[in-house]
C-alpha cells in the first residue's frame, strides 16, 4: 500500500523539478506543470504518511529514514505557502530537486515502508521530531530563498538583459521572507532541543554527537537572527542562511546514525 | 446578421490621418446611434466602426462614409476576419507595443459605449474573455515596454512594492521626468528633484534616506563618484538610473556591495530583449486568439440554422402532444405516476431523436453548409411554412 503512494510522489517531485528547470529558461508552462507535480506529489506522500501512521502502532517516524521522509513532508508543505504564486515558481528549482533526492534516500534507509516498531513513546517523538522537523524544513526554505537572492542579486550586478524575463520575488521580498521564517523556526527548534533534553535528563541518556550538531545549529540560527534584527540584510545575511543550512544538512544526514543508534 | 467592420490604425495610417477621425466618447456614441446595432472603438492607434447589419454592403458603405476622410487608409472586413481582428485588437496583438495592456480597457469602454445588439454583444464578451485569457495565460503584457518602465520595474525587482520607496532625482531631462513618474504611479515618493547645481553636501546627505536614485543632467563630468556614494549611504541598499550621456554617476558604484546602477545602454538592452520576449510570448497568444475566434465564428454560422432546429422541435413537440391527445382515451385510465412516465418516455423519444439532426446542423453551419442543411430539414419535415 505504502508503494502506491510513495512512487507517484517521488515521480511528481522528480516533475517538479525538471519542470522548475525548464522554467528557468522559459518562463510559462513548464512552471504551470511543476507546479501541479509539487501538489500531486504532496498528496501522495500526505496519503504514504497516512498510510503509515495507520498501520503501526507507535510512531511512524522513528528511525532516521522515516523521520527524513516527514521531513520532506515538511519542506514540501511550507513551500506549498509560497510556491504556487508566480513570482515564487524559481524557488522549486532549489527545493525540488532537494525533496527528491531526500525523499529517495528516505526509501533507501527504509523510511518509507510500514511495519517498523517504535522504541519511543508517541507524545515525545510527536512534540520533539515534529518541532525539530518543522524547524529543519523552515530553515531549509530560507535556505533556498537565500539561494534566489543571491542568483537574483547576480543578474542585477551583471546587468543581464533578461533580468525582468525571470519571474523572481524582488531582493527585498526575500530578505523579509528569510527572516519571518527564521523568526517561526528558531522557537520550535528551541522548543524542540528542550523536549529533548528534558527527555535525555529523565532516562539519564548521555548527550550524543547528534544532539551537539543540533545545538550548534541552533547558535548559528540564533545568531542568523540576532544579526538580522540588528540591521544585517542582503548578500552577508544570505550567506549566513546558506552556513546554518549546511549544518541542517549535516545533522539530517551525516549524524543520525549516532543518534538513532 | 453579419459582422462588419470598417477601420484604420497605426498599420495603416500617420498619425495626422488618425486624428482626423479620433473621436471623443460622445461622437463615437451618436456615430453608433446612427448606424444602428453598432461599436465605435477610437483610441489614439485606432478608430473603428463595428457593425452588426443584414445588409453588410450596406453596413460597410454607411461606416465608409463616416471616416471618409481617410478613405484611402481604411480595411473593411466582415463576419469571420473581422471577429479575429477584434479578437486580436482586445488581445493587444495589433498594438504598437504587443500586448499592451490599456487596450482592452479601450475595447471594453468602446463596447459599454455603443449600440450592440446580441451579435456585437457576444464579439466583444468573448473578444474581452480571449483578451483576458491572452493576459493570463502569456507573459506577453509583464514586461515593459520603455526605459522608464524598464528602469521602474529595476526598482520592483530590488524593494518589491514601491509604496514608500523614496527616489532622488537629478536632473530635468524628459527621460528621466518619465522614470520618475513611472515610480510615482508605482507608489514612491520623490524626496528631492536635485540638479547639477544641488550642493554636493545636501545630495550626499539625501543618500541616507533614498532608495533609487534617477540621474539625467547635462553634465559633463559625473554628479556622484562611489566614494561619495559609499560616505553618504550608510550601508542602505540604492538604485542607480543613470540616463544621462555623457553619464552622470561613476561605473564603480556598481561595484559597492549593495548598490546597483544601471546606464541608459542597460536600459536599452533590458527593453529589447524584453521586447523580443513580448514577440515570442505573441506566437502563443495568437493561438489563444484564433482559437476564441474560431468558437465565436462556429456561434455566428450556427445562426443560420437556428430558426430550422427551432421550427423541427416545435414540429416534433405538436406531433407528440397531438398523439397524446389521441390516446387520452387509453392513458385516462392510468393512474398520475404512470401518465408522467408516458409523458417523459415520449420527450425523451423526440429529444434523442431530434438530438443528432441537431448537433449535425450546427456543425455542418460551421462548415458554411449550414444552409443547405437547413432548407433540406424544411423541406424534408414540411417546415417551409413556418419561416
Amino acid at each position: 500500500m505504502a508503494e502506491l503512494f510513495f512512487w507517484p510522489a517521488l515521480l511528481c517531485y522528480g516533475e517538479a523539478a525538471l519542470g522548475y528547470l525548464g522554467e528557468a529558461r522559459q518562463p510559462g508552462l513548464a512552471g504551470r506543470a511543476a507546479l501541479w507535480g509539487v501538489r500531486f506529489g504532496w498528496l501522495a506522500q500526505t496519503a504514504l504518511l497516512v498510510v503509515q501512521a495507520a498501520r503501526e502502532d507507535g510512531f511512524p517516524w522513528s528511525t532516521w529514514a522515516g523521520s527524513l521522509n516527514l521531513f520532506v513532508w515538511f519542506v514540501v508543505t511550507v513551500y506549498l505557502f509560497w510556491g504556487s504564486r508566480r513570482p515564487y515558481r524559481l524557488l522549486g528549482l532549489a527545493v525540488m530537486p532537494l525533496v527528491a533526492v531526500l525523499l529517495l534516500v528516505a526509501r533507501a534507509g527504509g523510511g518509507t515502508g510500514v511495519g517498523a516498531r517504535s522504541h519511543y513513546s508517541n507524545l515525545f517523538l510527536v512534540v520533539h521530531v515534529g518541532l525539530v522537523l518543522a524547524a529543519f524544513a523552515g530553515f531549509t526554505l530560507v535556505a533556498a530563498l537565500s539561494a534566489l537572492y543571491l542568483w537574483q542579486e547576480r543578474l542585477l550586478k551583471q546587468r543581464s538583459a533578461t533580468i525582468l524575463r525571470k519571474p523572481a520575488p524582488s531582493l527585498a521580498t526575500l530578505d523579509g521572507l528569510s527572516l519571518r521564517l527564521v523568526t517561526f523556526s528558531l522557537p520550535a527548534l528551541t522548543l524542540g532541543i528542550a523536549v529533548g533534553i528534558v527527555r535525555l535528563a529523565r532516562n539519564g541518556d548521555s548527550i550524543d554527537a547528534l544532539v551537539v550538531a543540533t545545538l550548534v545549529t541552533w547558535v548559528v540560527w540564533a545568531a542568523y537572527l540576532v544579526v538580522r534584527l540588528r540591521g544585517l540584510a542582503g548578500r552577508r545575511a544570505a550567506y549566513l542562511a546558506l552556513a546554518g543550512f549546511v549544518l541542517v544538512i549535516v545533522v539530517r544526514l551525516a549524524l543520525p546514525a549516532t543518534h538513532f543508534a | 446578421m453579419h459582422l462588419v467592420l470598417v477601420g484604420t490604425s497605426h498599420h495603416h495610417a500617420p498619425v495626422e490621418e488618425r486624428e482626423r477621425v479620433a473621436m471623443e466618447r460622445d461622437a463615437a456614441h451618436a456615430l453608433a446611434q446612427e448606424l444602428g446595432e453598432a461599436v465605435v472603438l477610437s483610441t489614439c492607434n485606432r478608430t473603428e466602426i463595428y457593425v452588426a447589419a443584414l445588409d453588410a454592403d450596406d453596413a460597410e458603405r454607411r461606416a465608409v462614409a463616416a471616416l471618409a476622410d481617410v478613405e484611402h487608409a481604411l480595411y473593411r472586413l466582415r463576419d469571420r476576419a473581422a471577429a479575429l481582428h477584434l479578437f486580436r485588437v482586445a488581445g493587444g496583438l495589433d498594438s504598437l507595443v504587443p500586448g499592451e495592456g490599456e487596450i482592452l480597457g479601450q475595447v471594453r469602454a468602446a463596447y459599454e459605449n455603443g449600440t450592440a445588439g446580441f451579435l456585437l454583444d457576444r464579439a466583444f464578451r468573448h473578444a474581452l474573455h480571449a483578451g483576458r485569457k491572452v493576459r493570463a495565460q502569456t507573459a506577453i503584457g509583464e514586461s515593459p515596454s520603455s526605459v522608464s518602465s524598464a528602469a521602474a520595474a529595476l526598482a520592483e525587482q530590488v524593494f518589491g512594492d514601491l509604496r514608500g520607496c523614496r527616489i532622488l532625482l537629478i536632473g530635468a531631462g524628459k527621460v528621466g521626468d518619465q522614470a520618475a513618474r513611472n515610480l510615482r504611479t508605482r507608489g514612491a515618493e520623490i524626496v528631492l528633484a536635485a540638479n547639477s547645481r544641488t550642493d554636493r553636501d545636501e545630495l550626499v546627505a539625501q543618500l541616507a534616506r533614498t532608495d533609487v536614485v534617477v540621474s539625467s543632467t547635462s553634465s559633463p563630468g559625473y554628479v556622484l563618484d562611489a566614494a561619495t556614494v559609499e560616505r553618504g549611504r550608510r550601508g542602505r541598499q540604492l538604485l542607480f538610473i543613470d540616463l544621462a550621456v555623457p553619464r552622470d554617476l561613476d561605473p564603480e558604484i556598481h561595484a559597492l556591495d549593495g548598490c546597483f546602477l544601471f546606464d541608459i545602454d542597460d536600459l536599452e538592452a533590458i527593453v529589447a530583449e524584453t521586447l523580443a520576449g513580448r514577440r515570442t510570448e505573441a506566437e502563443r497568444a495568437e493561438t489563444i486568439v484564433a482559437a476564441e475566434a474560431e468558437k465565436f465564428h462556429e456561434w455566428q454560422a450556427s445562426l443560420d440554422v437556428v430558426p430550422a432546429i427551432a421550427s423541427l422541435r416545435a414540429r416534433a413537440e405538436e406531433i407528440r402532444e397531438a398523439e397524446l391527445r389521441k390516446a387520452e382515451a387509453v392513458l385516462g385510465r392510468l393512474d398520475e405516476s404512470d401518465r408522467n412516465a408516458v409523458e417523459s418516455l415520449t420527450a425523451q423519444i423526440v429529444n434523442k431523436l431530434l438530438h443528432l439532426p441537431t448537433v449535425r446542423m450546427k456543425q455542418a453551419a460551421a462548415a458554411a453548409d449550414g444552409v443547405i442543411y437547413a432548407e433540406a430539414v424544411r423541406h424534408l419535415f414540411g417546415l417551409e411554412d413556418e419561416r
